[in-house]
């Protein structure tokens, strides 16, 4: 540069503007109600019960205050979600009470216990409302006046996350109430785990349905609720698995409180990867008309819809015609998406959008699943004496995780990006459903907590 | 996007090398060794690990077993290969990390604010605005807005022939890049810890050291020093196990071929083995209350190990593991099922054996295990509802409510202890049995169940036995050595039909006679039954009596005449029963609810009896219950370097894939008048919306663009 030139290093001035106002600034007066509720919600559960607490519980305690206020001013309509749970699970609770204390047969005598919010009922609305909202969205996406219908579709999606939310708390609370060593939270077992996908993953999505101002994504990504549903309702059915046990010695950890809810951020949030994937490439296709070329979509989608079943033998011989009801369903689902893929694709949101949300459920999933693996490598050096030692689940998740490294390093590195990234989210998707669930079914090992 | 996939660049050395070093310090390298450590993983999933070979053998065949045992398919991670692998992925990232760190710290102290004014044309996110302001106000006006919004500014005045023009250079989200070291810097962090507290270094002190593993048996301390490790080994990992009341301070390190032995730097003396159970019978709590002795400064330590709660002494862990018996001493009673055994006492260990000849029969009993709490469901089936019939609100109802019920509801009771042992023959082939000590509540009698089995993988079968009024099996045992006495037999029949027939016709009870003897005949096994349809032959009990009634009686009529033969065979052994009272010296029992259920409990226990597979059974007297418990004891000094690799790793993923790096130009070009002509470019390593929706903001707030 033959110029004369001369530069100033700027530094912050007295009456400097800024490109938006500071974040506190930007908090509305309910933002503060919520703070103080949440604060106060806290400070109560801890006068209440600081007797019964370890030091590692009232440090969860502590830390899900600041979590949770900033949770619920990040996106709005998740305050409106707390206090609605916190208020519906205390009514269920005060209903328990009676004058010598809480008692259980309530839940069978009193009618809003007995029908709606008492554990089993409330999961059951919300595995009924999962099944209405995918329906109503699915309405939304292949007619015309579809906007009311997907709205309905969030509506419902929207009450059935509280449901299971309230069915949650609630399930902690009496479980409590069978026996003093007995109450945990719920995140033990198989069963418990899966309501937790189902409400965990619907809020990823609807978050993200906010976010990008489109109901049509709700379709695909209430898919993948659905058919978790439809495993729940066996499972509660069949096996009879809703039945609250008690939790062995190795459970009986702090760090399961932490390690579980944050490998289901990664689950679900790869399942909504994994649909939005599916979309994407319904959209592709949608001027294909070569069987062929569909038939590996077909065959894929009917897969993954398959796959708790479908290397298991003794689950098909127990309750053949349910798994053959299901089996017809999904291939009757996954045939009729690709028939209706014209329609389908007008109505999806544009390829920008579904690659972008694609990115930002696995960036968040990746990030969340490294700190459950992490977590869990922690718990496991206290709980069985080193915190890496090849277990097969152990083992699948470094698989998963690898997966999904290597998924971000393309895309962020090389800009990987359109079909190869969406079948490698389908795919990624099989790898993580055998990790959560095929390797407690075909691989002994130490995470024995949901035998099928 | 300044760091870059490919490798790093040498200067000096040959060609070759430069290329070596570019491809191994490359992404691709990378990700196709990743690809690799994937693939061993799923094999080490899909294979279980660390079998016994015969196992290998079995599943593959003797071919295939060999080859996949000589790539270390059984051990895969810690195969030579596998290592080999991880190292070369820690050599690679390390590379990388040397390759980027220097640019990316120029990166971080340079604005770049020497850009020229043409090349802001060739970013994607570009925009122009005329603005009513001179250059320097704006530049300072814009640069102070980036600054408020947390902006690194540097501004640039440069003359020219228009006059002076201002370029405001900025940049946000330098984090990003420090969450690219921090994440690739923990990968080797993550490995090198791993390594360390691998196998590695009990397999060097192998190969230079000279240790070999011990295949032999004996006692830990007559074991020769080459199989034993030092108390400084700086990393090992190994099983313990100690008995109630005893002590022990060498860890066992198990290898492929024999076991290493690890000498503690202390001793653990375990003063008892706590289990405690749920009302459900899962367990609760396994605990080890321990001392643990020092070697070197004689010190007394007591502590409390449990699953989650490890303790810890001198750099090294001990965790509980599991348990086991540690020898229980169980007293057990002989009590003759089939065949003349004289009821006997034998003492034993839970892990021992013992000799038992029954006149040219030999049998070894090997006293197995010793369970003390069994808690089992004995509640009923549910009854009354025909489970076929579809009751919708029935079926919904049962979901509905708390989470503590299921359908069937279930009666969890503790019934106390049960026992098991192995009865092995001369040929080598054992059966095994499970035996509780007291008797259970079974639909209203009162049973002794003694179970059986002839393989592990089946369930146990259980034969059930009666009490009699004292609570206890002699009853029975004497009902049972009744009918297999000829004499005894002929008494009962003989006061059952002269009881049975009032008027004392003697044609009518010579006619009895005949019927009571056939059917006890039968029953007993002393007369010969057809055999089953199948082929099956019948020893006696029930299914003799029926094989007989199928052979001789015709169809129409067999149902009639079976009922009057199993009244006369109730008869008669109840007879048996008082004849055997008799002998005993005891006084007889009158027929009431009691005596009628023993009765039916034994004629059931009596058939079935014939097919116990032994001699006699064993009764569980007393016990004292001693058991073991198994820690882990491991020292891992490469477990704070991993610690920190996964908050690294943590950090530096959130950095990487939340912290946006973005930088900033405006330029703006004297238009005279006081005005000047303002164009902007965004620059960002990472193509989301977000930056779409980021640079609307800059266009509007620093350009004055209406949107």
């Amino acid at each position: 540069m033959n110029t004369a030139t001369q530069t100033i290093e700027l530094k912050r001035g007295h009456n400097g503007d800024t490109l938006q106002p500071s974040y506190l600034a930007r908090r509305d007066v309910w933002d503060w109600v919520f703070a103080a509720l949440v604060l106060a919600g806290a400070g109560w559960a801890f006068l209440q019960y600081d007797a019964a607490m370890n030091i590692y519980e009232k440090w969860i305690l502590a830390g899900s205050v600041p979590s949770l206020i900033w949770l619920g001013w990040f996106w709005r309509p998740l305050r409106a979600l707390c206090v609605v749970v916190a208020a519906l699970s205390l009514l269920a609770i005060w209903l328990y009470q009676t004058p010598s204390g809480a008692d259980l047969a309530r839940a069978d005598q009193v009618f809003l216990l007995k029908y709606f919010i008492s554990s089993q009922s409330a999961i059951l609305w919300m595995s009924v409302l999962f099944f209405m909202s995918t329906a109503f969205y699915w309405i939304g996406l292949l007619t015309r006046a579809g906007e009311a219908f997907e709205s309905l579709g969030s509506r419902l999606a929207w009450t059935a996350v509280t449901l299971a939310l309230v069915g949650t708390m609630v399930r902690w609370y009496e479980s409590h109430q069978i026996g003093p060593d007995i109450g945990h939270i719920p995140v033990s077992n198989l069963y418990e785990v899966f309501i937790m996908f189902c409400w965990m993953t619907t809020a990823f999505y609807l978050y993200y349905e906010d976010r990008y101002r489109t109901r049509s994504m709700g379709a695909f990504s209430m898919l993948v609720v659905s058919a978790a549903v439809g495993f729940l309702l066996w499972y509660t059915v069949v096996r009879g698995a809703h039945e609250i046990q008690p939790l062995v010695p190795a459970l009986q950890s702090w760090w399961m409180k932490v390690h579980v809810p944050a490998n289901f951020v990664g689950y679900g949030t790869f399942a909504i990867a994994a649909m939005l994937a599916f979309a994407y490439l319904i959209k592709q296709a949608a001027g294909e008309t070569r069987w062929y070329k569909l038939a590996p979509l077909f065959l894929l989608g009917v897969v993954l819809c398959l796959e708790p079943i479908v290397f298991r033998q003794s689950a098909l011989e127990q309750s053949g015609s349910y798994w053959f009801i299901y089996f017809g369903v999904s291939a009757f689902i996954v045939g009729g998406i690709l028939a209706g893929r014209r329609r389908i694709a007008e109505k999806l949101p544009s390829f920008e959008v579904l690659d972008d949300v694609m990115y930002k459920a696995i960036a968040i999933g990746f990030a969340f699943f490294t700190i459950a693996t992490v977590l869990g490598a922690f718990w496991a050096a206290e709980a069985w004496g080193g915190y890496w030692s090849w277990d097969p689940k152990e083992t699948w998740a470094l698989i998963v995780w690898l997966n999904y490294a290597a998924w971000l390093h393309m895309r962020l590195m090389k800009g990987l990006r359109g079909t190869v990234a969406a079948w490698w989210a389908l795919v990624g998707l099989a790898i993580t459903t055998f990790a959560f669930l095929g390797v407690n079914m075909f691989l002994s090992g130490l995470h024995s907590y949901g035998e099928l | 996007m300044t760091v870059s996939t490919q490798g790093l660049q040498v200067r000096a050395g040959s060609r070759v090398f430069g290329e070596l070093v570019e491809l191994v310090s490359s992404m691709r390298f990378a990700i196709a060794l990743l690809t690799v450590i994937c693939i061993a993983s799923v094999v080490g999933t899909v294979v279980k690990q660390h079998e016994p070979l015969n196992n290998y053998v079995n599943q593959f065949g003797p071919f295939w077993s060999d080859v996949f045992g000589r790539v270390q398919i059984y051990t895969v991670y810690s195969a030579w290969w596998f290592l080999l692998i991880l190292a070369f992925l820690v050599i690679s990232t390390s590379l990388c990390i040397v390759r980027s760190t220097p640019k990316i710290l120029a990166d971080f102290k340079a604005y770049k604010e020497n850009i020229r004014e043409q090349s802001l044309k060739a970013f994607p996110h570009r925009a122009e605005n005329a603005l009513a302001e001179a250059p320097e106000a704006a530049a300072h006006r814009i640069g102070q807005t980036l600054v408020g919004s947390g902006w690194k500014v540097k501004l640039q005045s440069r003359e020219s022939a228009a006059g002076t023009g201002w370029m405001v250079a900025a940049k946000a989200g330098a984090a990003n890049k420090v969450g690219y070291l921090a994440a690739h810097s923990a990968i080797v962090l993550v490995c090198i810890g791993g390594l360390l507290d691998g196998d590695l270094i009990v397999r060097a002190q192998m190969w230079f050291n000279g240790k070999t593993p011990f295949t032999g048996g004996g006692l830990i301390a007559d074991v020769a020093p080459q199989h034993r490790l030092s108390p400084s080994n700086p990393t090992f990992r190994g099983n313990l196990l100690v008995t109630e009341g005893t002590t022990a301070g060498t860890a066992i390190l198990s290898q492929a071929d024999g076991v290493l032995l690890q000498d503690l730097p202390f001793s653990i003396e375990l003063k008892k083995f706590v289990v405690e159970y749920y009302d459900t019978g899962m367990p609760k709590l396994f605990a080890s209350d321990i001392v643990i002795h020092d070697h070197d400064t004689g010190e007394k330590k007591e502590a409390r190990v449990e699953v989650n709660h490890p303790a810890s002494h001198r750099g090294i862990n001990i965790y509980q593991s599991s348990f086991d018996d540690g020898g229980s001493k169980v007293n057990l009673q002989a009590v003759p099922i089939n065949g003349p055994t004289r009821p006997f006492e034998i003492a034993g260990t839970i892990g021992g054996s013992s000799a038992l000849t029954n006149g040219d029969q030999k049998l070894t009993l090997e006293f197995t295990g010793l369970r003390v709490i069994n808690v089992e469901n004995l509640g009923s089936a549910d009854s009354g509802t025909d489970v076929r019939a579809v009751d919708l609100r029935r079926s919904i109802e049962k979901q509905l409510g708390a989470g503590h019920k299921v359908g069937g509801e279930k009666t969890l009771r503790n019934v106390g202890p049960s026992f098991s042992y192995k009865l092995r023959d001369a040929a080598g082939q054992a059966i095994e049995y499970n035996n509780y000590m007291l008797p259970m509540d079974i639909d209203g009698a009162r049973m002794f169940l003694l179970g059986m089995r002839e393989t592990p993988s089946e369930p146990f079968r259980y034969l059930r036995v009666p009490v009699d009024e004292n609570d206890s099996l002699d009853g029975f045992v004497r009902l049972r050595a009744a009918l297999a006495d000829p004499v005894l037999r002929e008494v009962a029949i003989r006061r059952y039909a002269t009881q049975a027939v009032e008027d004392g016709r003697a044609d009518l009870v010579e006619a009895l006679q005949q019927s009571a003897s056939r059917a006890l005949g039968l029953f007993a096994g002393a007369e010969a039954a057809p055999d089953m349809p199948g082929g099956m032959p019948v020893k006696g009990g029930l299914p003799a009596v029926s094989a007989f009634l199928e052979a001789n009686v015709p169809a129409p009529e067999r149902e009639r005449a079976s009922d009057v033969l199993v009244r006369i065979l109730n008869g008669t052994l109840f007879e048996l029963l008082q004849v055997s009272r008799e002998r005993a010296g005891l006084p007889p029992v009158t027929m009431n609810d009691d005596t009628s259920r023993f009765m039916r409990g034994a004629v059931m226990a009596l058939s079935d009896a014939f097919y116990y597979p032994a001699p006699m059974t064993f009764q569980l007297k007393d016990f004292e219950h001693i058991q073991a418990s198994v820690f882990q004891v491991a020292r891992a000094p490469g477990q704070t370097i991993v610690y920190l690799g996964c908050i690294l790793l943590i950090v530096g993923i959130f950095a990487m894939l939340y912290v946006r790096e973005r930088r900033v130009w405006v330029w703006l070009a004297p238009a005279g008048d006081g005005r000047s002509q303002a164009s902007m470019a965004l620059s960002t390593n990472r193509k989301t919306l977000e930056a779409d929706q980021e640079f609307d903001t800059l266009k509007t707030k620093l350009l004055k663009v209406n949107p």
